[in-house]
Parts: C-alpha cells; structure tokens; sequence
C-alpha cells in the first residue's frame, strides 16, 4: 500500500514538474522575441513548413468530412422530415467542432511530427549546443518563430478545412442526393452566426499554440528519454509529441466549449 | 612557440561536476595562456569532454571557479567558440549559411557584410568552392575545416576543440592538428584541445595538461611530459608511442 502510495506521489510530482518544465519553455520562447535577430525571416519559414505543406492534407480531409456529414446527416433529418436543415446541421458542425479539432490532429499529424524530429535531431547532434556556444537562444532561433506561425496558420488552415466542408456538404447533399442547392446554402447562410465562427477561430489558436509548444517541447528534450538515446530518442520524442499533442487538443476542445456553450 | 609568459586568458579552479553519485570531475586545476595551444589528455571517461563543456557554459560546475581574463565567465563566453567531436554543422544549411549563422544572429553586420565575412573564412580555410555544398556533400576533412570556419567567423579569443581527431585516420589527425597551428597563427586565438592523440598533441601544443580521476594528474610543457619520470604520465605516453609505431 505504501509503495503504490509512493508510486502515485513520484508519478504526481512528476507529472507538476513536467508541466512546470513546459510552462517556463513557452514562457522563455515567448520572452526570446525581442533578442531574436531575423524573427521575420524564420517566421516566413516557419509559415511555410506548417501551412503550406498542410494545406492539401487540410482540405482533402476537410472535403470527405462535409461529404460523410452530408450523406450521414441528410439520411438522419429525412427520418424526420427535416432534410431541409442539412445546410445548418453542417456549417454548425463543421464551424463549431469538426474544423478546429481534425485540422488541428492534421497539422500535427503533418508538421508537427517533422517539428518533434527535426528539433530531436538538432538535440542529437548538438546543434542545439552549438547554438549556445555560438551566443544563439536556442528557443529563440528554434521554437519562437514556429510558436507565432502557429497563430496564423491554424485560423487560415482551419478556415480553409470548414469552406471546403461546406462545398462537400453540398456536394453529396445537393448533387448527389438532390437536396435544393438554394436551401442548402440559405440554411448556411442563416445557421452561422459570428459567435459561431468567433468559437472557431478560438480554437483554432489555442490549439495550435498547445499543439505546436508541445511538439517544439518534446524534440527539444530529446536527450531527457529514460532509457533510449539516438534515432530511437527521436522516434519516441516523434511519437510523445503527436499523441500528446492530439490529446491535449481533444481535452483543450472540451474546456473551450463547456466554458463558450 | 611556448608562450607561457603571457598573461592567462583562462583559469580553472578546483572544477567539481558530478552527475548522480558519480564523480566526473573532483578537482581540475588548468591555466591556459593568452595565445597559447593547450591540449588536455587523459583516458576515455575521464571527464575531458565534461570539463571542456563546463568551460564553453554547457554545463553548470558543482563547485569551483573558472575566471576569464578581464570579465566574468559570460562576458568572456560570448569570445569563445567550441568546435564539437562531430563537428554540430546545420545539415539542412549551405556552408556558407552555416558560417554566416553566428554573424546573422549575434551581429549587427548587413546582409551584404555577413555574406563577405562568410566567403572571407571559407576562403581562409580553402573551402570557398563549396560555399553552396551542403554538410553532407563534403569529405570528413572539409567538414572539420567548415566547423573551423564557422568558429572563427566571429573572431574569437579562445577556440575549445574537443576532441577534434575523433575517427580519422593517422595522416588526417596530423593535418587537423597542424590547421590548428596554423590558423592559430593566422587569426590569433588561443586553443584549448580535448584529444587522445598524445604524440601529435605534443608536437602541436604549448602546455598539456593530463586529467587522472577526475584531477588534474599533470601540467606543464610538453618536454616535461615527454621527460616525466612519474609511472602514469609515462605508461600513458608509452602506450601511445606504441601505438603509433605499429
């Protein structure tokens, strides 16, 4: 009894410290802005390596996601001879839960992952320490610029994952099964209001703050893996870093809306 | 050569640094002369690579003191340069991005003056042909060379090579080795050198110093190394003379 006592203490006192840890190296790469030289420059990258190489995983899964929700939620409001609110059913799932939260895993998935690796192999081969010894933060140089990417890119990416679930909706509410165009989008039209989007554009933020320190956080500790060292270190920082990340988006999801609904 | 009447630029003072309950260093005493080249020698696990980083501020000392010449041990970091066991080159940057790197983030230098800075190193070290090769696309020996680059680009005053033979062979060894005398010369730092390669430490040093569980077991000139008549300074050397001949 005592040692399961025990154990749940260390493991508590583990866990506090562990998000200490991670609360001073958000803090550090949000205070290394001002002594960070070409900010811009590394941000512009960092926009890219998120957004850009996103942008077609985003929407690909944004279309399926209108047409599974088109099919799924025609069938289920023609039961109730309420076929006519699909448009509504879909911008209002999209906008409020589906687009923040999948485009979120997608990112991470995408970029997220290759931000754990390539920051866990900048830690294996020193170029982290070399960073230092150059006078160079290394959370300035490292985790900043994908930290403020993160600001604009989620919003945009997630934008991008409800328009295209909306054309989806359509697609297979409208075109395929033949639910007027014009109701479709009026139902749209009247369904969003700006509270909606106000709820989505939040989420947006804060996950992809969340989601991107988490993942900057567990490449840059590569080298504290108990147990592995190297390429393996990489992959466990690769694979904390996305499974954390999805998790930390789905409670951060349920906060946000119990506070909003 | 020896220039042990100058002023130090750096001393060390009791170095303590333990990692759990295992000691690595207990005691380390080194004063290493403005414009010198230093080798600190000593067996695999004795703790050179740990003192060279306590030096370079990667990692905090226990206990003891390392006083720079003219200012605290920050200030006087900030004119130190390290060369890694692996060379720590950005493999996803050119040669000439990697050099231009700590002029680009600790300089006020324009664009345009970092490039000239940049070129002007690799040209110095014989690697400007390849200032838009890659890390990868370049032998073992040019990697080494563009770390130097790299280090010198901003001019320092003490240079910390650790380990800067690791996995070469005999002649490549003796060539880094005579690029650190020579460029000693040419650019005017001063070196502190973490090696196992003991014969061609001696010929390319001014002082050595000898790390025995975890203290400093020797220092001094490389003639009184080679002279010492003290059982471990010799079985060390000797063994390495071995090593060598065969």
């Amino acid at each position: 009894m005592m040692r399961l006592l025990q154990s749940v203490g260390q493991s508590s006192l583990a866990t506090v410290a562990g998000l200490g840890d991670f609360a001073m190296f958000v803090s550090r790469a949000v205070a290394a802005v001002p002594a960070t030289r070409q900010l811009g420059r590394r941000w512009i990258r960092a926009v890219h390596e998120q957004g850009v190489r996103c942008v077609s995983v985003v929407t690909i899964v944004g279309l399926f996601s209108g047409l599974v929700l088109g099919l799924q939620g025609y069938y289920v409001l023609a039961r109730f001879g309420s076929a006519g609110a699909l448009g509504t059913f879909v911008s209002l799932t999209l906008t409020r839960e589906l687009a923040p939260v999948l485009g979120a895993l997608m990112i991470v998935g995408q970029a997220g992952s290759a931000i754990a690796a390539e920051i866990g192999i900048h830690r294996n081969s020193e170029q982290i320490d070399a960073l230092i010894t150059m006078g160079i933060d290394p959370l300035g140089y490292l985790i900043t610029p994908r930290l403020f990417a993160a600001l604009i890119v989620f919003p945009i990416l997630t934008i991008a994952f409800t328009l295209v679930g909306l054309w989806g909706g359509y697609l297979s509410g409208s075109l395929l099964l033949g639910l007027d165009s014009g109701v479709y989008w009026s139902g749209v039209h009247f369904a969003v209001r700006f509270a909606d989007v106000r709820e989505c554009l939040l989420k947006a933020l804060v996950f992809g703050v969340v989601t991107i320190a988490i993942c900057c956080h567990s490449g840059f500790t590569t080298h504290h893996r108990v147990g592995v060292s190297g390429s393996q270190a990489v992959s466990v920082s690769t694979t904390r870093a996305v499974v954390l990340a999805s998790v930390a988006t789905l409670a951060a999801d349920y906060l946000i809306t119990s506070f909003l609904v | 050569m020896i220039r042990t009447t100058l002023p130090p630029i750096l001393q060390v003072h009791g170095l303590r640094k333990q990692f759990g309950d295992h000691v690595v260093l207990a005691s380390v005493n080194l004063v290493v002369p403005r414009g010198s080249i230093v080798s600190v020698l000593g067996r695999s696990g004795t703790g050179k690579s740990v003192f060279l980083k306590c030096l370079a501020g990667l990692l905090r000392p226990d206990a003891g003191e390392v006083r720079f010449e003219n200012g605290s041990a920050d200030a006087v970091r900030r004119r130190c340069s390290y060369l890694f066991q692996a060379n720590a080159l950005f493999d996803s940057l050119t040669a000439l991005e990697n050099v231009a790197l700590p002029l680009e983030q600790t300089t006020r230098l324009s664009r345009p003056e970092i490039a000239q800075v940049a070129r002007n190193a690799l040209e110095s070290l014989g690697l400007d042909r390849f200032a838009d090769h890659f890390p990868a696309q370049m032998s073992g020996g040019m990697q080494k060379r563009l770390a130097l680059a790299r280090a010198l680009a901003t001019q320092p005053e003490l240079v910390l090579f650790d380990e800067p033979t690791a996995g070469l062979d005999p002649p490549a060894r003796n060539a880094v080795f005579e690029m650190i005398v020579q460029y000693r010369q040419e650019f005017d730092f001063t070196a502190v050198v973490v090696t196992h390669d003991v014969p061609e430490a001696l010929a390319a040093s001014d002082r050595v110093a000898l790390l025995e569980e975890g203290r400093t077991y020797f220092e001094g000139t490389p003639a009184e190394f080679a002279a010492s008549g003290d059982c471990i300074v010799r079985s060390f050397g000797d063994n390495k003379v071995t090593v060598r001949t065969s």
